[in-house]
């Protein structure tokens, strides 16, 4: 068989055998309409209804806070949106988030400015981070919403959560965090960390694609932005993707129960990897190593570009990722980079690796190996590397 | 795929990579900022002749291999010979290459041009009337 190294977990990944074996009968068997009265309609019903007390437990809030979705890109329109229409009429119009969040928070953010809405991105340092001290100072009484992201997904660095939700806390203002990566990674509570609203995924912790969560704090009350039918009550219409949801409460709790040993072992591939990996002269880890979801690392490897990189990964059979302009379509590359300060060059030039719960030592030695002759061949062909 | 297998040909056997010492022209274009830079060095002899050349680029698999196929197509080739070659024809020559990456196709061309143009300079020569106007910018729209 083809050599097949799976290493971009971040992007998404592969769905546990137990989840799928969960889900096969709500696609088959009872695949009811759960608004339906009948025999499979109402197993339908139950078995959305022990999701949602599977992802309560797994999150520390309470089944009646869970609302499904379609992802964590709906969950982070649904939060931004729906707080900033609903406040909008109390006269608050202004939002902070800061400048690496992910699109679905930075687009959302962009198109409520359009719309008139006032928006700070507060700034990062270089290694990542932004500050409690940067979100209190930036609230005014206008602001109706701060929203950053729990962990970043080029660079897995973590933010002060449990901080920033104390002083939103303090302020009045309501608190959203995208916590996609970081759940399965770290502990997320949302009691302990004082977030009002939470967006999270099934995808990214072996669960099917299709399904996420918006977790919306007993009291807070969004404008709906997807209505219809009155499904989740009568907060996100839509027939429910029963299999999906199921598919999402079984990864969860999987995923939590096996967290300490995943991240232990992940911990130890990892500082294997930066180890080997740091030895190409001109390489570098981008963004803070402390305080960073344990998976990800992304390095990069001066004088070469990213999409040629996963190219040549990719004939060696290594699915990774790059924050290089190339890989997206557009010609900028990638915001979370240049938000660190890093050059163009240093940008484009990115090389993400996310490791996994199935990722193996002989597939890390494996990158190990196979690396390194790639970045000097792409060297030999490059006109910035002046040996 | 994303990309044909004559352009990934291109790319992981790349022809005339590398630098002439002391080269006849020698031509730049694009910049870092938008992750390309294309650099070529032709040796041209008294027929006008490019005997020939070599590039080096930092970009992503389309513009390495646009400027290698490019080498390809203008080696042993006289200078306006060479010039009438469009990025069309680049592309043609790699079957196809996505939307995104057409741009990579026009640098190649430019990078000649490029080259050309310093290799007339250096002669005392006015390279606009034969080379026309270089858009180093071409790339980046």
């Amino acid at each position: 068989m083809e050599k097949f190294v799976y290493l971009d977990n971040a992007a998404t990944t592969k769905i546990s055998e137990e989840v799928l074996k969960e889900m096969l009968p709500f696609l088959q068997e009872s695949y009811g309409n759960a608004s339906t009265i009948y025999s499979i309609g109402r197993e339908s019903r139950s078995a959305i209804e022990k999701a949602r007390k599977q992802i309560a437990t797994a999150i520390g809030c309470l089944p009646q806070e869970v609302f499904f979705t379609s992802g964590g890109t709906e969950s982070d329109n649904w939060a931004i949106q729906g707080t900033a229409r609903r406040l909008a009429r109390k006269g608050k119009n202004h939002i902070i988030t800061t400048n690496i969040e992910h699109h679905a928070v930075l687009h959302t953010c962009e198109m409520l400015e359009k719309q008139g809405f006032e928006v700070t991105y507060l700034k990062v340092d270089s290694e990542g981070f932004v500050s409690a001290k940067q979100v209190e100072e930036a609230i005014k009484d206008t602001t109706c919403l701060v929203t950053v992201m729990y962990a970043n997904n080029e660079i897995g660095t973590i933010q002060p959560i449990k901080d920033i939700g104390k002083i939103c806390r303090d302020k009045g203002v309501w608190f959203h965090t995208d916590a996609v990566q970081a759940l399965s990674n770290v502990n997320v509570n949302v009691v302990e960390q004082n977030i009002d609203l939470m967006s999270i995924s099934s995808h990214k912790i072996h669960g099917p694609k299709g399904v996420g969560v918006l977790y919306i704090k007993r009291g807070i009350v969004l404008d709906n932005i997807i209505t219809g039918g009155g499904q989740e009550r009568s907060k996100r219409s839509g027939t429910e993707n029963v299999s999906g949801i199921v598919g999402f409460g079984y990864a969860i709790t999987e995923a939590i129960r096996d967290m300490t040993e995943k991240v232990k072992n992940i911990n130890i591939l990892k500082n294997h990897l930066i180890e080997s990996v740091l030895k190409i002269p001109f390489s570098s880890i981008n963004g803070s190593l402390e305080n960073r979801l344990c998976f990800n690392i992304n390095f990069s490897f001066g004088s070469i570009e990213g999409e040629s990189l996963l190219l040549m990964l990719d004939l060696k059979g290594i699915c990774a990722s790059s924050g290089s302009a190339c890989t997206s379509g557009s010609l900028d590359p990638s915001h979370v980079l240049l938000a660190l300060g890093k050059s163009h060059e240093v940008a484009h030039g990115s090389l993400r690796i996310s490791l996994g719960k199935y990722t193996t030592k002989q597939e890390i030695d494996y990158l190990i190996e196979v690396l390194p002759p790639i970045v000097d061949r792409l060297r030999e062909i490059s006109p910035l590397w002046k040996n | 795929m994303l990309y044909t297998e004559k352009l990934m040909e291109h790319f992981t056997n790349p022809k005339n990579v590398g630098v002439i010492e002391n080269p006849d022209g020698f031509g730049e274009v694009g910049n870092a900022k938008c992750g390309d830079i294309m650099q070529m060095y032709i040796s041209v002899n008294d027929k006008e002749e490019i005997t020939d050349i070599k590039f080096k680029t930092f970009g992503c698999g389309a513009a390495i291999a646009t400027s290698s196929v490019a080498t390809t197509m203008v080696k042993g080739k006289t200078i306006r010979e060479a010039l009438k070659i469009t990025n069309k024809e680049v592309i043609e020559a790699l079957e196809e290459i996505p939307a995104v990456k057409v741009h990579c196709s026009v640098l190649a061309e430019q990078a000649l041009k490029s080259a050309v143009s310093d290799y007339y300079t250096k002669r005392g020569i006015d390279p606009t009337p034969i080379v026309g106007i270089i858009d180093e910018s071409a790339a980046h729209h």
